[in-house]
């Protein structure tokens, strides 16, 4: 009888809610920046490559002696610049969007690697730095469960909290959102009340691509310590059906990265505690099951943006 | 500024508040704006007229930004403007409502309107003042939406209510109207006109383009003809007959084709107690019923929305009635698939060229097979036949008179009208017994609205039963045998065109009597 509990007493216990808010958060990140993309009309596969690229940016930034929030603001940007790349391809020259993001990801993916290798030719193992520490939030820290998970986790992870605030407000609340928005649904309508396609979905999508980048960072600068290949492992891809689950809103962003991370720190407990009996490989493969069926459900009555991967040419007839 | 004009005019009435001068602009090699120079007076009404192709929707794109002009310049209350950029266009003044509006479906009508009308990077958008003046706006021109509303579930007629709003938001002095008319029905035409009138008293100056003669000669002061990208004619309405006008649009002289008394024969088509569920956006039908014979014309009549869709997608094998039967020379139809209805010989012209007619990308040619391609002339053990493909393409093309391009360009390139010729020059050469036509002069000029309708009549002549979708009650009368009316899916009985008149089908449309009074029916029916 005790052990068949066990599975349900993983909820009580506060490290599986730190844990799943922590997993989340680069997801937060990523779905966000794409969603800024995806809204403004620009699908970014390149995702997958600048979250890689901004997690070996940061860390770098900081081991060469950069403080930590210079390095975050260094990843950004470098991010903002793959995200223009992809822009000036997608936007005013109209290539394909799936092979332009592509490239994106196989580009940054291979340019981290050679960058890593250029600078730090000798090092075997992966050289660790002062990363961002837990910052408890005094008095809302100490509420149980809850507190333990959302009061006693690194900056980044209440930056993330805060730029989905953020987003949500800028994109529903304020002129360049709707303009956003607008490019996003009809691009032809944006033109014709005075506004600059080109120049909106270049700005969401160098925007957006920051988000990424501190996204991969995260990882990085406050969760591992260090960089490692392939340590983004397709959390680039995650965040692209997040934003389907979300039906490209900020809040519900959120509330499929939590999701998905919850289901995340949960398996890798199911597999201490089941390990033995069932292959490990089934509760890794359980977070990305459920999302497919969650997808499902959830994607069956989204409205997408209309003009989503519809390159916009002026005066086209 | 514009006072200082005011005062050197001997009548400030007549302010001419834009000037064109020697406007060209070519594509390609088409030449769609040849030399044009036109003037807009303050508070008047200029019509635009011209075919399709003729060049008038250019011409205001060139006003508008969306274009630069090749050559010449455009002056706004005095002072000439920098082409290309809608923005400048709309701080001086000009609004555009486009044909294909340009809305955002997902957003509501106040994000629509609000769009850059604020700096980009204030950070607070004033959302109570804007659906404050957007009030005032609607309730000043009569043009009341909800703001909140998304544009996704608003009727054409309110999506150009708010496009129209869009533009007096910006404080437009000019407003310039493409084909306003074409996307809406009779009734929402007449209150359309009663806007227009409201906006000229308010001061606005319009230029209304259209290629409908009477609703040019209703509602405008001054005409401007285009023809193939010249302005061929400027007259005063009043005075300027219909004919004078479509002479001057068209070039020539047009035959209108007539529709002599046929002897009907056998039912074709019999649809009996058909009921359609509402599904994936479709209106339902309820137990609906109809004869269609050979040699007749059987039109429906109908606001848009009211299962027109439904019926031409039962027709088209489309949709699948829950109960009734549909009946095809005697035998009923199970099987309801495009494939079958294509076999039991139906022809079909859609309502939307575009997405429904054609395949944009593709060629004349393989348009013009695309529902035979799989009879043994054009392909034979998994092999096209292209030689057959394209003598029988390049006969349809100059049998149906497809003008512009050659049998191997795409399709999408076509106006209006050639494509709608080139559908026709499809369905009629596979010989079809029934005819689905709906909608079959949406969008065209009057040349190309005869020759469908005179294609229809001798498809009549040779015993082909046709149904005729229309919102157009003057196309329906024109042509058809009998006409029934469609309201919430429940379709009228028929009535003889003879005996029935526009004002008691737009009664039967707006669902308000059950059959037409018989005492004053031969009115109508007489005058024309």
């Amino acid at each position: 009888m005790e052990t068949s509990f066990a599975w349900l007493e993983i909820f009580l216990n506060a490290s599986f809610w730190v844990a799943a808010v922590r997993i989340a958060t680069p997801l937060i990140f990523g779905t966000l920046g794409e969603v800024i993309c995806e809204r403004a009309g620009v699908l970014n596969l390149g995702i997958e490559g600048i979250m890689t690229f901004g997690a070996m940016a940061g860390w770098m930034a900081v081991y060469q002696g950069a403080g930590l929030w210079t390095g975050l603001l260094f990843a950004a940007a470098c991010g903002g610049t793959f995200g223009l790349l992809h822009a000036m391809l997608t936007v005013p020259l109209g290539l394909s969007q799936h092979v332009t993001g592509i490239g994106i990801t196989l580009l940054a993916t291979s340019l981290s690697s050679y960058v890593y290798r250029l600078i730090l030719p000798e090092v075997n193992s992966p050289p660790r730095i002062q990363a961002f520490e837990p910052l408890e939030i005094p008095g809302l820290s100490s509420i149980p469960l809850i507190g333990e998970a959302l009061f006693k986790q690194t900056p980044l992870t209440y930056f993330a909290f805060i730029s989905v605030i953020v987003v949500a407000y800028v994109l529903y609340r304020t002129p360049v959102g709707l303009a956003v928005q607008m490019v996003g649904e009809n691009p032809a309508a944006a033109e014709a009340q005075g506004l600059n396609v080109t120049l909106i979905r270049t700005g969401a999508v160098v925007c957006g691509s920051a988000f990424m980048a501190v996204g991969g960072a995260f990882l990085t600068m406050s969760a591992f310590n260090a960089f490692f290949f392939n340590m983004i492992n397709g959390r680039g891809w995650i965040c692209i059906a997040l934003v389907v689950f979300a039906s490209w809103r900020p809040g519900k962003a959120l509330l499929g990265a939590l999701l998905f991370a919850a289901f995340d720190a949960y398996q890798m407990r199911l597999q201490q505690l089941l390990g033995a009996e069932i292959p490990y490989q089934i509760f890794l493969m359980m977070p990305y099951v459920l999302s497919i069926l969650a997808l499902i459900v959830m994607s069956r009555r989204v409205g997408y943006p209309q003009a989503l991967m519809i390159p916009y040419r002026k005066g086209e007839r | 500024m514009r006072s200082e004009i005011e005062i050197s005019e001997k009548q400030p009435s007549a302010e001419v508040v834009l000037r064109l001068r020697g406007i060209t602009k070519v594509f390609g090699s088409l030449v769609a704006n040849d030399d044009i120079s036109l003037e807009l007076k303050s508070g008047e009404v200029l019509a635009l007229l011209g075919e399709n192709g003729a060049g008038k929707t250019t011409l205001m794109n060139i006003i508008f930004g969306h274009y630069v002009a090749d050559s010449g310049s455009i002056e706004v209350f005095g002072s000439s403007i920098q082409q290309g950029s809608p923005h400048v266009a709309i701080e001086l003044g000009i609004g555009m409502v486009h044909q294909h509006f340009t809305l955002a479906d997902n957003l509501s009508v106040l994000d629509n309107v609000m769009l850059g009308t604020e700096p980009l990077w204030s950070l607070y958008s004033n959302r109570r003042a804007g659906r404050q003046k957007l009030e005032q706006l609607g309730e000043r021109f009569g043009l009341q939406v909800n703001p909140n509303e998304r544009v996704a579930e608003l009727s054409i007629g309110e999506r150009q209510r708010v496009e129209i709003l869009k533009a007096l938001y910006r404080n437009a002095q000019i407003l310039i109207l493409d084909e306003p008319t074409a996307v809406l029905t009779p009734q929402e035409t007449e209150t359309f006109f009663e806007t227009l009138k409201k906006l000229v008293s308010g001061g606005l100056s319009l230029i209304f383009i259209s290629h409908k003669m009477q609703e040019v000669l209703a509602i405008s002061d001054r005409v401007a003809v285009l023809r193939d990208g010249r302005l061929v004619s400027e007259l005063k309405t009043a005075g300027a007959s219909e004919t004078e006008l479509a002479q001057a649009m068209v070039g020539r002289n047009i035959e209108l084709p007539e529709r002599k008394a046929l002897k009907a024969g056998e039912p074709v088509l019999k649809l009996k107690s058909v009921t359609v569920r509402a599904e994936d956006g479709r209106s339902a039908l309820s137990s609906l019923s109809l004869d269609i014979r050979a040699r007749e014309i059987v039109g429906i009549a109908g606001v848009s929305g009211n299962g027109q869709t439904t019926v031409a997608d039962l027709i088209s094998g489309l949709v699948e009635p829950q109960s009734g039967t549909l009946e095809l020379h005697g035998e009923v139809v199970n099987n309801f698939t495009p494939r079958n209805m294509l076999r039991k010989k139906v022809g079909r012209i859609p309502e939307d060229r575009h997405s429904q007619g054609v395949i944009g990308d593709m060629t004349l040619a393989e348009n013009i097979v695309s529902e035979s391609y799989q009879e043994p002339q054009f392909s034979s053990y998994g092999w096209q036949n292209h030689l057959n493909r394209q003598r029988f393409a390049e006969n349809v093309v100059s049998k149906f008179d497809v003008r512009g391009y050659s049998a191997n360009s795409p399709v999408r390139l076509l106006s209006g009208g050639n494509m709608q010729k080139l559908i026709l020059g499809r369905v009629l050469s596979g010989n079809p017994q029934l005819i689905l036509a709906n909608q079959p002069g949406r969008g065209l000029d009057v040349g190309a609205v005869a020759y469908v309708h005179e294609q229809l009549l001798a498809a009549r002549a040779n015993g082909a039963a046709i149904l005729l979708i229309s919102e157009d009650l003057e196309e329906l009368l024109k042509i058809s045998d009998r006409i029934a009316v469609i309201h919430r899916g429940r379709l009228s009985e028929s009535f003889p065109r003879e005996s029935i008149s526009i004002a008691q089908l737009g009664l039967l449309m707006t669902g308000q009597q059950k059959t037409p009074t018989t005492n004053n029916q031969s009115t109508e029916a007489d005058a024309s």
